[in-house]
């Protein structure tokens, strides 16, 4: 099982639809998408990154306590995004902008998250069944393969792929050498459970590099676990859709979990409080620059003969999309303070009921005075 | 490779959990068991999980004959890794599950101390309440078993520190009985501190209702001149102590405290504002504990009823030491009394 295979890539850094034993394999489920299926890759895509700029831009003009660019990861991110089904649940890190989004997320709410307005923002159940960022690495692979073995448990698969259930977890290359990653591999190989193991392979956890992290290619560690892993190129969005599309439908239909490690590169910062300039070679950067998977896919999608007019009109639904996320950004306001105490607990607590008391009572009598 | 694995006895054929026969005393353990048993019956989405719950039912049987009344995959074991249980717990509650979660030995929580304090304690905040943690988590806790290293310790503090969970320990077999059946039935998550010493302690259970509701404490014992509050085993070291005191003409007050988070205050301001006296008790390490918390407390909600400091007796504030030297590391009822006739002198 954890033998080197090749590295899928459908789509070539120039363009080029690839026509080799591996890619054909996997030319049928693109074959089966529509022209405008296809097109909507590209508006992710486009979107994506222009409201990754549009939130970098706000922290720097301090609107935001932070901002994890996702510049460079799209086509990882709306492959993947676009393979699922509407009945599966996705538990993110906190990178997957394009992800949040293609689910159903607002992306102010991820905005409200990084200004510190809230520390959750949204429903799962009312957001195409994308959970809360989980800033702590790893940590949401475990809560992933509990509701993975929690559909297992539920016995209510039909084998039908339209309603069949399957979770994805999204984790990156650091994240692969916290504990938590590798207990999350051992409970979803033993209960088999209809879970796809999504790791973003970007080349650097802050300021170390994945070899720091990993001696051998992070795909076939899942073969440890007995788990199948396929490594594809994360910079080609056919090879993330089409990679994923057959992954969760087999983890669905009951062949257990899998892990797929797309190869992608972080090209911002970290963070908007990192400065990569102090350990990455320029060089490296611009290898990875010139496999940017949005200029890839123009140049495939243009060779099909699409026109200038989409792509200007696919611009525009981008600059609109970001300058409507500046101004609801701008159109924030802090909750009240009810906010500390309430939802500590579910049900009644007399500590919470106490304090929030006496801090509407301690603010009264500061007015009361003033 | 070979794709040979080993054959797992989960239908082995073994009695389920047992009807407890009316007005019998029956053992702490085969009380949780009753209860587990219950919860199990009355709501199809509790599960119970852990590391040789299912054939085995524990190390110290209180899951005994479950999994083959309810299932393996009601009642299963877990893969030997703590963050991994509480971590899949959380996405098991997610889906609607109310997981139990059984950690072998107290001091066997660590790994796991993650996932609690950082993500079950808070997901239902971080979800401004939109997502509910029906999660239990059992932990067999405390000395007196003359065990090795990491079995006989008292974490409960770093919980009941943690904004987000409920803390409890039931003292006895009716206590543990349905307070087990509460905890589950909480929609927030409840660390269940088993006082693994009392395990074998047979007591009556009052299968009609429960007494008290979960977050209380109780008098267990009425005095006039000195209050003692503790919780776990150490109620049964109060109540010795308490027995003593009484032989030497003392009057003393047990409170079992049930509830480390939240503590229901109550019962403890009312008992000092007649007696004027506390000696606060635990296996814990003193420094920064849950005893800490309470003398403070009393201290300002109870000023002008005291007539002594606070006093609390408790482990040292030193490693659990090896099993030999156990008993003079934990409280026992001498040092209790030590502390009673301290705060007399006052």
């Amino acid at each position: 099982m954890a033998e080197a295979a090749p590295t899928v890539q459908l789509l070539s850094p120039d363009g080029v639809l690839q026509s080799d034993a591996t890619a054909e394999q996997y030319r049928p489920y693109i074959d089966a998408l529509s022209d405008e299926q296809l097109r909507q890759f590209h508006r992710d895509m486009v979107v994506t990154r222009r409201f990754d700029l549009e939130a970098t831009n706000l922290q720097r003009q301090g609107q935001l306590a932070l901002w994890p660019p996702s510049h460079g990861q799209e086509a990882a991110q709306v492959g993947s995004a676009r393979a699922m089904r509407h009945q599966d649940h996705v538990f993110p890190s906190y990178r997957e902008h394009a992800v949040a989004m293609i689910r159903g997320v607002d992306v102010v709410d991820i905005v409200r998250l990084m200004r510190g307005v809230t520390h959750g923002g949204w429903n799962p159940a009312e957001r195409g069944n994308f959970h809360l960022y989980t800033l702590v690495l790893g940590s949401q692979a475990l809560h992933a393969a509990g509701y993975a073995m929690g559909i297992t448990f539920d016995g209510i698969a039909t084998g039908d792929p339209e309603t069949d259930e399957a979770v994805v977890v999204y984790f990156g290359d650091g994240a692969t050498s916290q504990g938590d990653v590798s207990e999350a591999l051992v409970f979803a190989a033993s209960f088999q459970a209809p879970q796809v193991f999504f790791l973003q392979n970007n080349h650097w956890a802050i300021s170390v590099p994945v070899s720091v992290q990993s001696r051998t290619p992070l795909y076939l560690r899942a073969g440890g676990f007995g788990i199948p892993g396929i490594q594809i190129d994360g910079n080609d969005v056919l090879a993330s859709y089409a990679v994923t599309r057959k992954n969760l439908d087999e983890a669905r239909a009951g062949d257990g979990p899998r892990m797929i490690e797309a190869l992608t590169y972080r090209i911002g910062a970290h963070t908007t409080s990192d400065d990569p300039t102090k350990y990455r070679l320029s060089h490296e950067l611009e290898s990875w620059i010139a496999r940017d998977p949005i200029v890839r896919y123009e140049a495939w999608l243009r060779s099909r003969g699409e026109g200038d007019a989409f792509f200007a009109e696919t611009a525009t639904e981008a600059e609109d999309f970001a300058a409507d996320l500046r101004k609801r950004t701008l159109e924030l306001t802090v909750p009240s303070t009810d906010r500390i105490f309430d939802h500590v607990y579910s049900e009644s607590h007399p500590v919470m009921d106490g304090q929030k008391q006496w801090l509407a009572d301690y603010e009264a009598s500061l007015g009361a005075e003033g | 490779m070979s794709d040979e694995s080993t054959e797992l006895l989960d239908s082995v054929e073994t009695p389920g959990g047992a009807e407890i026969p009316v007005n019998a005393e029956i053992p702490l353990s085969k009380a949780l068991n009753a209860g587990l048993r219950k919860a199990l019956g009355d709501d199809k989405r509790v599960l119970l999980m852990g590391e040789d719950i299912g054939p085995l039912g524990g190390v110290f049987r209180v899951t005994e004959g479950l999994q083959a009344e309810f299932g393996s995959s009601r009642v299963f074991d877990t893969p030997l890794a703590e963050s991994g249980i509480v971590g899949t717990a959380i996405g098991l509650a997610m889906r609607g599950y109310r997981p139990v979660c059984e950690i072998q030995f107290d001091g066997f929580i660590f790994p796991a101390f993650d996932q609690i304090t950082t993500q079950l304690a808070k997901m239902t905040n971080r979800h401004e309440g939109q997502v509910q943690m029906p999660v239990v988590i059992r932990v067999p806790y405390g000395g007196h078993i003359g065990a090795v290293e990491h079995h006989q310790e008292s974490p409960e503090a770093y919980f009941a520190h943690t904004p987000g969970l409920r803390v409890v320990s039931p003292s006895t077999p009716n206590d543990a009985y349905w307070m087990i059946q509460e905890a589950i039935a909480s929609n927030d998550p409840v660390m269940f501190f088993e006082p693994k010493s009392r395990y074998w302690n047979k007591g009556p259970v009052d299968l009609s209702s429960s007494a008290v509701p979960l977050h209380s404490s109780r008098v267990v014992r009425t005095g006039t001149e000195v209050t003692l509050v503790g919780h776990g085993a150490m109620v049964t070291v109060l109540l010795q102590a308490a027995e003593l005191a009484a032989a030497e003409g003392t009057s003393v007050e047990v409170i079992d405290l049930r509830s480390i988070s939240p503590i229901d205050y109550s019962p403890i301001i009312e008992s000092v504002q007649k007696t004027g006296r506390l000696v606060v008790a635990s296996e814990a390490p003193g420094f920064v504990s849950v005893s800490s918390e309470i003398a403070a407390t009393v201290t300002e909600r109870a000023f002008y009823s005291l007539e002594a400091p606070v006093l609390r007796v408790a482990a040292f504030d030193a490693p659990f030491p090896p099993a030999k030297l156990e008993t003079s590391y934990l409280p026992d009822a001498d040092r209790v009394l030590d502390a009673v006739d301290r705060a007399l002198a006052y």
